[in-house]
Parts: structure tokens; sequence; C-alpha cells
């Protein structure tokens, strides 16, 4: 499998190039999760514990940074990422209860990954479609005015 | 530097800068409640119970993180300031399993004191309940997230005092919750069990696995042979559990308690902690005329051995090989004892009473089968044993003075003295003195290993050369004296460590509060309990020197390689 080696490759070099710029530096701590999420997509375990030996951070302090802060991610992005809008105008019109829908039919929480790779869910703030809420996106496409029963055609149309 | 004079309740203090209103107010005598607020320790802030009414200022502010201002005058009990802490409080009881009847902590809890003592007569808020199960992965140690008050001050022993930091604060909001890093089972990632979480935790949610079943079990067991040893630092704590003194020794009770109990045997591991320092001292000498590895460094603490396994396996080459006491005795009762008594050991049931939660751990290594059997079959901590007492209705108090049963009950001030820090060392050193110089101790005190402070260090002059010893005790403390070992700045020959502040005698397993005062008392006992008996010299026990001959042979021999020493295993770091 020399492809995903040669990438594996590249991301390890990247990490190590980062962890050696901020090693024995556990105030750095924030900064180089950020910079080993943008090289992985996410932050796998492996990584999370060379950034605590490189740092000097004990992983039980890493992993509560990473599950405080809602922009880290411990779980590998789906081939496709929902994200449900949460702005005041979705909210008003049953952000929430569109929600609740998702988590049941794919039965994960906002930040997951489903078990076959296939979904990623998030919630944002706002898309800037107030007008058409609830709103959320799927990759690119905005889906307008979704109502829960409309969720399984909606998601079908982007199973492999 | 000058004072800062305030005013508490109308007394006036002076204090020096820097002193917060709790301190100024303890020291006025004054009376303030707190829960998240561990001195010395961890001062958060969160639980708001102390708060006061500070003149001039808007807010009640929290005595334990404002601090003393001249002229400062703060009021500590209006209607106001109760009627706040009260208000607080019932927050915090709104999530909380409110199951004290049948609660381990019952009686000795301090949310429940608070509760008593801020007058909460109802609580009118039902808040959701944590979404997190109890966690009983490990061996030692059990997690109730329900319970969690989230004051933080496990995490604050556990990564300041012992250098682990195996749980932390993790996830946010409702979720919040003290856990190990990915919220992986306590008994999966590098806790070293010693359980100094449990003696902060205010509340039952995080505690010793109780296992008092077991030992009521095989107690009722007709067929069971069951004997009983106890560590050196029970004798000076256990009578807190029944309202005695901190450090009133009460030996002859806690033998009569455990035969009462119905234990067929009651055995003594400070007669294995002399047996202990007769392997060490023999080991230390060969080490020491055979080029080393040195320095040679203590194994009876199981909470240190977890933690060098787990962060300096480079070093495990320099560790004893010697077992810890309570796994020598397991491994002779089954043995020795059990040829002696002519019991098949298969009947034996070997209980160990320990100041200790990391012993529960030590016992399930699977290398402590020499006997054929385990040979510790269950392990209780003083804790436990207090409410085996308190369930069997006896007073304590009142029991009469016993004595040890023979021969395993026999020992001297120098098995004694392993309850305390620098204990280990002070015994070897009179023993390992007396080999290599074939002369008599002037004095059996070797003052400067004593006291509670976190490292100490010694020289010996021992036949013209000079022997350098140190001691640790917690495990942040080991870290250092073993980096300074690492980086060259130091040569030391010998090294105790012990995973527990003060020793033994503030292990993870003791009476709650175990606090600097507690421990201060229970060393002094320790040693007074060494002046007090008649050999103080391991080497000198009557019952060990039999031991080796009718069945050991010579220290480090044969035999003694077989059931009293062991090897470690180096683990992850996570
Ligand atoms: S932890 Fe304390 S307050 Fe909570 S149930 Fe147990 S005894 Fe009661
Ligand atoms: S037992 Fe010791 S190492 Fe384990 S969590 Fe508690 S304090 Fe930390
Ligand atoms: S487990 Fe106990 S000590 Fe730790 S945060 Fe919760 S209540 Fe406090
Ligand atoms: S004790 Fe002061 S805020 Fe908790």
């Amino acid at each position: 499998m020399a492809v995903t080696c040669q990438c594996g490759g590249e991301r390890t070099r990247k990490l190590e190039a980062l962890l050696d710029r901020y090693r024995g530096q556990p105030q750095a701590l924030i900064q180089v999760l950020h910079q080993a999420q943008e090289i992985y997509g996410y932050l796998p375990r492996e990584v999370l514990k060379k950034v605590s030996l490189a740092l000097n951070v004990p992983l039980s302090q890493v992993y509560g940074v990473v599950s405080f802060y809602s922009f880290f991610t411990i779980h590998p992005k789906g081939r496709h990422r929902i994200s449900v809008c949460k702005g005041t105008a979705c909210y008003v019109r049953g952000a929430e209860q569109l929600l609740e829908h998702l988590r049941e039919e794919l039965r994960i929480k906002p930040g997951e990954t489903t078990a076959d790779g296939e979904f990623s869910l998030e919630v944002v703030r706002c898309l800037g479609a107030c007008g058409l809420g609830p709103v959320i996106m799927v990759d690119e496409d905005v889906h307008a005015r979704v109502m829960p029963e409309r969720i399984p055609d909606i998601l079908s149309a982007y199973r492999s | 530097m000058s004072l800062i004079n305030i005013t508490i309740d109308g007394r006036p203090v002076q204090v020096p800068p820097g002193t917060t209103i709790l301190e100024a107010a303890r020291k006025a005598g004054v009376k303030i409640p707190t829960l998240c607020y561990l001195e010395e320790l961890s001062v958060i802030g969160a639980c708001r119970l102390c708060l006061v009414q500070v003149e001039g200022a808007r807010t009640l502010v929290a005595a334990c993180v404002a601090q003393a201002g001249e002229g400062m005058v703060v009021h500590t009990n209006t209607p106001a300031v109760r009627q706040a802490r009260r208000v607080n409080l019932e927050l915090i009881l709104s999530n909380h399993p409110r199951e004290c009847l049948t609660c381990l902590r019952n009686t000795n809890c301090e949310l429940q004191r608070l509760a008593a003592e801020l007058g909460v007569d109802q609580v009118r808020f039902e808040g959701e309940m944590s979404p997190y199960g109890v966690d009983d992965s490990s061996p030692a140690l059990v997690r109730d997230p329900r319970k969690c008050v989230l004051c933080r001050r496990c995490v604050a022993v556990c990564s300041e005092v012992q250098g682990v930091s195996a749980i932390a604060v993790q996830e946010r909001g409702f979720d919040t919750v003290v856990a190990p890093a990915f919220l992986a089972p306590l008994g999966e990632v590098s806790c070293v069990n010693c359980g100094q979480c449990s003696l902060v935790c205010p509340t039952a949610a995080i505690h010793e696995r109780d296992q008092t079943a077991e030992v009521w079990a095989a107690l009722a067991d007709p067929e069971k042979h069951v004997v009983v040893q106890t560590a050196p630092a029970v004798r000076v704590s256990v009578g807190e559990m029944f309202g005695l003194e901190p450090g009133s020794i009460v030996t002859g009770k806690l033998v009569a308690a455990l035969r009462r109990l119905g234990f067929d045997r009651v055995f003594d591991t400070d007669f294995a902690a002399d047996l202990t320092i007769m392997e060490e001292a023999n080991e230390f000498i060969h080490r020491l005329q055979n080029g080393g590895p040195l320095p040679l460094i203590t194994s009876c603490s199981p909470g240190w051995i977890k933690f060098i396994e787990h962060f300096y396996p480079q070093l495990l080459p320099n560790l004893s090989t010697c077992k810890s006491p309570q796994q020598m005795f397991g491994a002779l009762a089954k043995t020795y004892y059990a040829q002696r008594a002519g019991i098949d050991p298969a009947k034996i049931f070997v209980v160990s009473i320990m100041p200790c939660t990391a012993k529960k751990f030590e016992a399930r290594r699977p290398e402590m089968r020499a006997s054929g059997y385990w040979d510790v079959d269950v392990v209780l901590t003083t804790r436990e044993l207090g409410r085996m007492i308190k369930q069997a209705g006896f007073d304590f108090a009142s029991l009469p003075e016993e004595d040890y049963d023979e021969p395993l009950g026999i020992s001297t001030g120098a098995g004694a003295i392993f309850g305390a820090t620098g204990g280990v060392m002070e015994a070897a050193l009179r023993t390992a003195y007396e080999l290599l110089t074939g002369a008599t101790l002037l004095s059996l005190d070797f003052e400067e290993v004593r006291g509670l402070k976190g490292i100490k260090e010694a020289v010996v002059g021992v036949n013209g050369c000079e022997v350098r010893v140190a001691v640790a005790n917690g495990l942040d403390n080991a870290r250092k004296v073993l980096d300074t070992v690492i980086n060259g700045e130091k040569e030391y020959h010998f090294i105790e460590i012990m995973a527990c502040p003060g020793g033994c005698i503030g292990g993870g397993g003791q009476p709650i509060p175990t606090n600097r005062e507690t421990r201060a008392r229970r060393v002094a006992a320790i040693y007074q309990v060494d002046r007090q008996l008649p050999l103080r010299k391991s080497h000198e026990n009557p019952a060990v020197q039999a031991l080796y001959r009718e069945f050991l042979g010579k220290p480090s021999g044969h035999k003694s390689h077989e059931l009293l020493h062991t090897h470690y295993t180096p683990r992850e770091r996570f």
C-alpha cells in the first residue's frame, strides 16, 4: 500500500517538525493541537500521545483540552460532512428537532462520524441562509426548510 | 514585612500580606465552610460555600480565594451569607444521588456534613444526574462520577503530589467529568493505585474497592483456616475510625478485635518487614561489594513499583528484587507456616490489613503465586477493617490488649518503622551497618532520614566508606530524586521511596481525614512503638533467625529467591 504509506509519512514528518518546534513548551498546547488537527483533519489518539510527550503535558490534561473545545475532534471526518445550522433563525424554526432526528438516524453525536465512515455530523452557528431555515449543509449543498421526515431521503442521495 | 490588620466577626487579626480571608479566619478561630478548597494544593473557588461578606464589596466573596486587605471588615455569619451558602449547596445537591444511607462514606462525608451544618432542609432544584456510570475496572479503586462534585481535589493530588496525572477534568458543561484521558477506565491507564485521590475526595466519588464481603465469607467457612497480617501503619491509625486521637497506639486492641472477628491466627507484617530487611540488607551489601547496580532502590511500596514500571522503566535493574513484606508474608504463610502447623495450604486463606489501596493490585500481580496459590487472598484497607469492626458491634476502645500469635507475629522496632517514610532505610542501615562492620551501633536513631520532609538525604560512615542515601515520599518527590540520579547530578548508594506522603501512615487506605496533622501524629506514634520494643534490629528477631535455621537456609539463598524475591514488568507510559 505505497500510497497510504507516503501520505502517512508526509503527515508524520509534518507532525514531527511541529513537535520539534514546540518541544518542552506546555503553554503551546492549544496551538500545537490546532496545527496537528490541520495536518490530520482530526486528532488521532497516537498523535495526542506524541503531543503529550513532546510538550511535557500529561495525556489526561491534553485530552481535557481536546474534549473541552468544540473545534477539536478525535473522530476522523466522514466522506460526507453534515452541518446543522443552529443560528437563531434556524433554531426558532426547529433546528433542535432536526438535529435530534439526525442523531437518531445516524446514531452519532455532533462531532462524531458514523461507524461506516460515511457521514460526520456537526453543529454550526449560522450558515447565512436565515430566510431558508431550518438549514443543513451536506458537503457543499445547502438543503433549505428541511422537515425531519425528509432526512432519510436526503441522506440516501449521498450514500455510496 | 508589615502585617495586615483585618477584622473578622468583630475580632481583629493580623496576618502577613497574601493571606486569604479563609486563612485569616482560621487564625482568628472563625470557622468558614469549604468544599473544593484543599489546603496548600488546590484553590479553584468553584463551590462558593465559603462566601463571606466584606464591608464595601458589592457581592459576597469566596473566602478561600479573596485576600485579606488592610482595614478589611469581614462578616461570616449574616443572614445573606447563610442563605447564599445554602442555595449554593442546594445547587450542588440538585444532581447528587442522595443515597447516604447506603453509601460507603455515610457518616464520613464532607458533603453530607456540610448539608447538616449549613442547615439545608430541602433541595428545590432537580438537576439531571451524571450521564457516566460507575467505573470498577481498577483492582484498587472505584470511581462513581454520579457522586462527584467536581471539586478537583483528586486531580490536584494526582498531579501535584503524585506526579502521575492519571485523571483530569474532561469534557465540558453538563458532560464534565473527572476521568482519565479518552474517558478510559481507571484500571487501564497509568494510575498507580496509590489511593491518595480517595483520601482527599470529600464524597464517595472515588473510593477503595470494598472487599469486606469476601473476608466475611472466608471467616464463615469452616473449611478455611483464615490468617491475618497487620501492616505497621495500621496500629497507629485504626483507632481514629472509632474516635480515638490520631496517633493512638492500639496494637493490642487491634489484635483482640481481629481474634474476635474470627481469624484463626493473628500475625504481624512487622515480622515480614524484619525478614525483608535481612534480604534487602544482604542484597545491598552484595551490590556494594560486587559493582552494583547502584543505587539500590527499595521495593516495598506497590504504588511506587507501578510508577517506576510506567515512568522510569530504565531504572528497573536498580530496584531491589525483594518482595514487599505483605507478599513475603503470604508466601511464607502457605509454605513455612502451613508445614509447621500441618495444615493443607489449599485451605489457608491469607488476609492482609493494609494502609494501602495499591496492595490490592500488588496481591493480584501474576508473579505473586510463589506458594503455588495466591500468596495473599484478600487485602483490606484500614478503612475496610474499621467497617468490619463496626459491623461486628465491638466497642473498640474498651477491647483488651492481646498479643500476636507465634511465630509470624514476632517482630522488632525495625519492622515497625517500615510504616513511616525513612523507616525502611533506617531499619536497613541498622542491620547493614552491623553486618558490614561487625560492630554494634552506638545509636540506633538515624534522625536525618526521619520526618515528613519530601526528600531527605544522609551520609553514613561505614568501615571508612561514605554510604550516601536518599529518602523520598510522594511520587512527585520520587521523580525529582530519580531525575537527579539520571542526569548525574547526584550519586547515591541506596534510595528509599514510598509512594504516599509520609509513607504508609499516610497511605491511600488510611482513615479519613489523613492530612498533615494526622500524618505527623501517626509518625510520632510509629517511632514510639520502635522505642518501646525490646529488640530494635531485624537481625536480632529470634523468629526470623529460626525461620532461616529451619526453613530458608541463608539470606539470598536458593529458597529465599524462590519465595521472597520477584521481578518487574516495564509498562507503557499511558
Ligand atoms: S457521597 Fe456523601 S452525600 Fe453523597 S450519597 Fe454518599 S454519603 Fe451521601
Ligand atoms: S490512585 Fe493515585 S495515581 Fe491513581 S488516580 Fe488516584 S491519585 Fe492518581
Ligand atoms: S472525584 Fe471526588 S475529589 Fe475528585 S473532583 Fe470528584 S468529588 Fe472532587
Ligand atoms: S471552598 Fe471556596 S469556593 Fe469552594
